[in-house]
């Protein structure tokens, strides 16, 4: 991508929620910091209801063997580019069902994530700092760490 | 028509009052209903470019195109809501700033121009397979037949009180909103304006929670872009050819004054349709169409009759 395309894709951001048998507690959390309180739509950030209109795409919950491959649909569904994010400790790690027989590998494993985002659940300003994070690494990636 | 003419419409359909003006105006309108909302709700609301930035980004996606699908019919349904709403908006225009230009029998031409927007996310929605697409599809065709019906009936009262079918003596003539009949006539066609930009409580193709943005579910990328445009511009489009019919226009040529009360008429058809927005619950399709064929066309025909008595 173009550094201008780049600029113009950080002011604009439609976000897909992808809950993954999430225990609902992420799912709230994400509705959360969509509401008045926090206001993502100051920066441009709305939800949308269709993975074809996604920019980010929210993971919540865990993936297992079977979702796995409708995660992954999903995400080869999505017009590029896009950006990923892994919402709550099992979206990161698979927490305690790491152990689950239908569990295999993170879902990191299964496709590309930007930022993953630690909790359980995260607070909304957790979510949002980690969409900041990742505009401001769009829009000047060399002053962004390396993360 | 010489050739010199020729080079001077394209140039007006395609910069000035056509598809740049439009446009601008038609996102500009958009970013007042995101506010308006955001203030509703008690929020803060996006920056005045907000609506730009997302066309914007929407041209650097890329562009997916669903399996099995006619892939050229795909992408060019969104290209028919654009020339349609541009023209619409064109001619409108054309008769309020510069009324000499103008032909036998506008009116008509904008009634059909202005069916295209709805007719493309049929077509679009059809191309595109999704049963959710479809089932929208299927919804926006039953909703246009339920408010053009009423729209249409209402759109003869300025024709009568002016005794002309031409924009620009409609304009000419006192504003019909100004006895009762034309206010009659005003309300319903501003429900009618409402099911038109698919706005709630007529949100019912689209249906965001319930089908998953419907007719646009498989767009991405520029055509996607093109029907977000086509949604701002009719939101410019459809209020400008509410006050052209009903309320004199927006006259730049009658003074600053004239024409900051235009602008304000303007804008408050606008928050009009952005609060009944934000007030009401969406309709089910069987209720929109028993509304709008029920007491809206009942009322529609009462103020046919009223002008027709001169009231």
């Amino acid at each position: 991508m173009m550094s201008i395309s780049k600029k113009i894709f950080s002011r604009s951001l439609f976000l897909f929620h992808l809950g993954g048998s999430a225990c609902n507690n992420c799912d709230i959390e994400i509705l959360d910091a969509l509401t008045p309180k926090y206001d993502l739509e100051r920066f441009g950030i709305i939800a949308v209801g269709s993975i074809r209109h996604a920019d980010v795409i929210l993971l919540s919950g865990i993936f297992n063997k079977k979702s796995a491959i409708r995660v992954r649909r999903m995400y080869e569904q999505a017009p590029k580019p896009v950006i990923v994010l892994a919402i709550g400790g099992c979206a990161c790690s698979g927490l305690i069902f790491q152990d689950s027989y239908n569990w295999d590998v993170p879902v990191g494993d299964y496709i590309p994530i930007d930022a993953y985002v630690a909790g359980c659940p995260p607070k909304p300003e957790a979510i949002i700092a980690a969409i900041t994070q990742v505009v401001d690494k769009l829009r000047n990636p060399a002053a962004a760490g390396a993360d | 028509m010489g050739k010199g003419e020729g080079v001077i419409a394209i140039a007006q359909f395609l910069f000035f009052p056509g598809l740049v003006f439009t446009a601008a105006a038609g996102l500009l309108t958009s970013w007042f209903d995101r506010k308006l909302t955001a203030r509703v709700q008690m929020r803060k609301g996006p920056p005045l470019l907000q609506p730009f930035y997302d066309v914007a980004k929407l041209f650097v996606k890329e562009t997916c195109v669903p399996e099995g699908t006619l892939s050229w019919f795909f992408l060019s349904a969104p290209l028919i809501g654009v020339a349609g709403v541009t023209l619409a908006s064109t001619i409108l225009c054309q008769a309020m700033w510069a009324p000499q230009d103008i032909f036998a029998g506008d009116l008509i031409v904008v009634m059909y121009l202005l069916a295209l927007p709805s007719l493309s996310m049929i077509l679009g929605a059809f191309a595109s397979q999704n049963p959710l697409a479809s089932l929208g599809g299927s919804r926006e065709m039953k909703l246009i037949m339920a408010y053009e019906l009423p729209f249409i009936l209402v759109a003869c009262v300025p024709i009568i009180a002016a005794r002309s079918i031409q924009l620009a003596d409609i304009l000419a003539a006192p504003p019909v909103a100004h006895q009762f009949s034309g206010l009659l006539a005003l309300l319903v066609a501003l429900i009618a304006m409402q099911a038109r930009l698919t706005r709630v409580p007529f949100d019912i193709p689209e249906a965001e929670c319930e089908l998953g943005s419907g007719v646009l579910i498989e767009y991405s990328g520029p055509p996607l872009a093109m029907y977000k445009l086509t949604q701002a511009m009719m939101l410019f489009t459809g209020p400008v050819f509410l006050l052209v019919l009903y309320a004199g226009g927006i006259p730049f040529s009658e003074g600053w004054l004239a024409a900051g009360l235009g602008l304000l008429k303007f804008l408050s058809i606008v928050t009009l349709v952005v609060l009944i927005r934000n007030t009401a619950p969406r309709l089910r399709i069987d209720q929109a169409m028993r509304l709008l064929w029920g007491p809206v066309t009942l009322a529609a025909i009462m103020s046919l009759v009223l002008v027709y008595w001169g009231l």
